[in-house]
């Protein structure tokens, strides 16, 4: 009976999470993500450090260039978990090499003294500083579009890191009959409906939308420091694992805790059974 | 509370109490004496599981509080604060935001047994009723929370179902400035989502807690649906049914765990971390999952007052049911007509939340060119959902008066205990010997 019971609750459960998944919409198309291997799949996954760093460094040359990460302090580098991380340092704040991170970078203070708006380097204790003063000044120096905050990015995407990297490493050129407007540019990947830019069959309409972002990689623009291959995917790939942990950044400590609380239930169960077996034994049920 | 107590104070403490206030004698007579059906299978464990997630769910919750900000240009930043700076925030924030599907999954199966077995029939109307409005009460709180986190879900579906009120005539208009607390969904709207939230919990746990009353009256049902009859068909509560239930409950929470530990985003849309954003609608605004069928309800009507009052309909016929159902049989096991058009109503509810995800006009069967039937084609999810609202509605206005009347239900047990004995397969072999001098 329960074997049954939960069977059919399962199956209750599937069926459920079929229909959530099969949500698509009639005008809507893009590519399906390309599926990578990550460190941090599964149930034991963890984050690639040395990986984590070099996306850091692309976030840091390439895509702060546009896009905020307004959830992000540069302490976070430093905690449990995060690229940078050092046992000796418990205290991100003390770490040097997040030290000398944040103080490559401006940020915009008040001087406590006059009261007139400076620039300073940045502190641990610092937000990752904005590129754009306000929405309008993104929209203004972006052809109209407005980069989006990365802070959450890999949760707030269907295919998360996958979805990131494939939408970083797949603009292609246009294929012929599609005539994209100015400042934007084709990606199979970026959801969209391209019927008005398609002047080709009607049936053959090609898969994804016009996006605003320029490619924004290419071979070899970011040097890692560890001599890692940057290739267009490598650099896509380290930045898709870094958004990941960023937005997600408690994830190992999740997964680390849930096999704890997994075990301590498994056993939990079955002292249970066997005291529900023990108890019941005389009763004809 | 039924029967007379069997409880006798021990201490002169008790004794002392129990003159004054008998709240021992209550909770004895409550989950330690309180005579149960024997033969409970483990679809009766998940009233205990509600109990269980409504604690969790309030436990959570206060703790949430305590660091969110409701407030439009905080509200997202100060949840995912909450995950990232808030020692366990991440553990806190997940359980709750799970464990509202939790309950609702709960909750569901909580009343499929109940439709199976008839638990709802004479004398536990009452008992089905209050347990339909903790239903109605779960609906609302579940609401009111989503939109909490004010991602794009939270507020365009925040739009979406309090401008359904703006549907009734007249004073539709009114009562959405009323509900919003202005003219649009903006920052009064969260403030009032957010104490109604922190509120209808604990209404919850006060018709959880007539709801049991209502319970230990005439007692459980079970699953062979004739009543008790004597003792020898009934365990005490404590041990039996604490040491099953809490077994059925430690499986329940490590299925709760695989979803908070390694799946916790699964349940829920990737666009609600994306903060709200008035000026860009998403393509397709859908509820969670729990709601999924009455949103296909609400869609499968042309006119949009009477979706509403379809979906507000297909609620508000639950809490006449124990009168629509003509059957004197109460459980389904004797009931083989009833049974099937059972399954097939739990497999429209199940098309019917298929619908509420899909938009209307998407393809049913792929790259099949249906024909164009009335306002909609055939082979689109409008028409599966009209399809799948007319069977929820005929299963209880015209299948279940009728089952009642025209069928011929199997036999039925003299008492609980009799067709467990006479089942070898569920006699465990120590107790063959004399089994009505034990339990």
């Amino acid at each position: 009976m329960l074997r049954k019971g939960f069977a059919v609750a399962a199956l209750g459960l599937a069926v459920l999470a079929g229909s959530l998944a099969g949500q698509a919409s009639a005008a809507t198309t893009n590519a399906e993500p390309k599926e990578l291997a990550w460190s941090f799949d599964g149930p034991f996954g963890k984050f690639d450090k040395a990986q984590l760093q070099r996306g850091y460094k692309v976030y840091r040359e390439v895509c702060s260039a546009c896009h905020s990460m307004n959830l992000m302090y540069f302490r976070n580098l430093g905690q449990k978990g995060g690229p940078f991380y050092d046992p000796k340092y418990p205290n991100p704040n003390d770490n040097p090499v997040v030290k000398s991170l944040a103080h490559d970078i401006q940020v915009k203070d008040i001087d406590t003294d006059t009261g007139d708006p400076i620039s300073r380097p940045a502190m641990p204790a610092d937000k990752f500083p904005a590129p754009f003063p306000n929405e309008y000044a993104a929209r203004a120096s972006n052809g109209g579009s407005l980069p989006p905050d990365l802070s959450v990015m890999a949760k707030a995407r269907e295919g998360g890191p996958n979805y990131i990297y494939s939408l970083l490493s797949g603009f292609k050129t246009p294929p012929a009959g599609l005539t994209m407007p100015a400042g934007k540019y084709y990606n199979p990947y970026y959801p969209g409906d391209l019927t008005g830019n398609w002047s080709g069959p009607a049936d053959k309409v090609p898969e994804g939308g016009s996006i605003g972002m320029p490619p924004p990689l290419t071979d070899g623009k970011v040097t890692f420091d560890d001599g890692s291959p940057n290739k267009i995917a490598d650099e896509a790939r380290d930045v898709a694992a870094f958004l990941t942990w960023a937005s997600e950044p408690k994830m190992e400590e999740r997964k680390s805790f849930g096999f704890g609380a997994m075990i301590y239930l498994l056993i939990f169960s079955g002292l249970l059974y066997a005291s529900y077996r023990k108890i019941w034994k005389n009763v004809a049920h | 509370m039924s029967g007379h107590s069997t409880y006798e104070p021990k201490t002169g403490f008790e004794r002392w109490l129990d003159t004054r206030l008998p709240i021992i004698r209550f909770a004895n007579d409550t989950i330690v004496t309180f005579p149960t059906p024997k033969n409970l299978n483990y679809w009766w464990t998940f009233g205990g599981v509600l109990a269980m997630m409504l604690g969790v769910q309030i436990v959570t919750g206060i703790i949430l509080a305590m660091h969110y900000v409701p407030h439009v240009d905080y509200a997202f930043n100060s949840v995912e604060r909450i995950m990232r700076d808030v020692n366990y925030g991440w553990l806190i924030r997940y359980t709750h935001a799970n464990g509202a599907s939790m309950f609702f999954l709960a909750v569901y199966i909580h009343m499929f047994r109940n439709l199976y077995y008839g638990s709802y029939k004479a004398p536990r109307e009452v008992l089905w009723i209050l347990g339909c409005v903790i239903y109605l009460l779960m609906v609302m709180t579940g609401f009111f929370g989503y939109v909490l986190p004010w991602g794009q879900m939270s507020f365009h579906g925040a739009v979406v179902i309090t401008n359904l009120l703006g549907a009734f005539p007249v004073v539709g208009n009114a009562i959405t400035t009323w509900l919003w607390g202005g003219f649009a969904v903006d920052d009064p709207t969260l403030n009032r989502f957010f104490s109604l939230h922190y509120l209808l919990p604990f209404v919850i746990a006060g018709v959880v807690g007539l709801h049991i009353w209502a319970l230990h009256v005439p007692g459980n049902n079970n699953p062979t649906g004739v009543n008790v009859k004597s003792e020898t068909d009934t365990v005490p509560f404590h041990p039996y049914y604490t040491v099953k239930d809490g077994f059925a409950m430690s499986l329940f929470l490590i299925m709760y765990a695989v979803f908070v530990f390694y799946m916790p985003n699964v349940l829920g849309d990737a666009i609600n971390y994306v903060p709200a954003n008035p000026l860009q609608t998403p393509q397709h605004i859908v509820p969670e999952w729990y709601l999924l069928p009455f949103y296909a309800i609400l869609r499968a009507l042309p006119n949009k007052l009477m979706g509403v009052l379809a979906m507000f309909g297909a609620i508000a016929t639950l809490f006449v049911l124990p009168w629509l159902d003509t059957s004197k049989v109460r459980s389904m096991r004797y009931r083989p007509t009833a049974r099937l058009y059972y399954f097939i109503f739990i497999f429209a509810c199940l098309v019917l939340g298929l619908c509420g995800a899909h938009a209307p006009d998407d393809m049913v069967i792929p790259r099949v060119s249906g024909l164009q039937l009335l306002d909609s084609n055939i082979n689109s999810y409008t028409w599966l959902s009209r399809i799948g609202a007319l069977y929820y509605f005929a299963y209880f206005w015209v299948i279940t008066p009728l089952l009642g009347l025209t069928e011929t239900p199997l036999p039925v047990p003299e008492s609980i205990s009799s067709p467990v004995l006479s089942h070898p397969a569920s006699a465990p072999a120590g107790a063959t010997a004399s089994p009505e001098k034990r339990g």
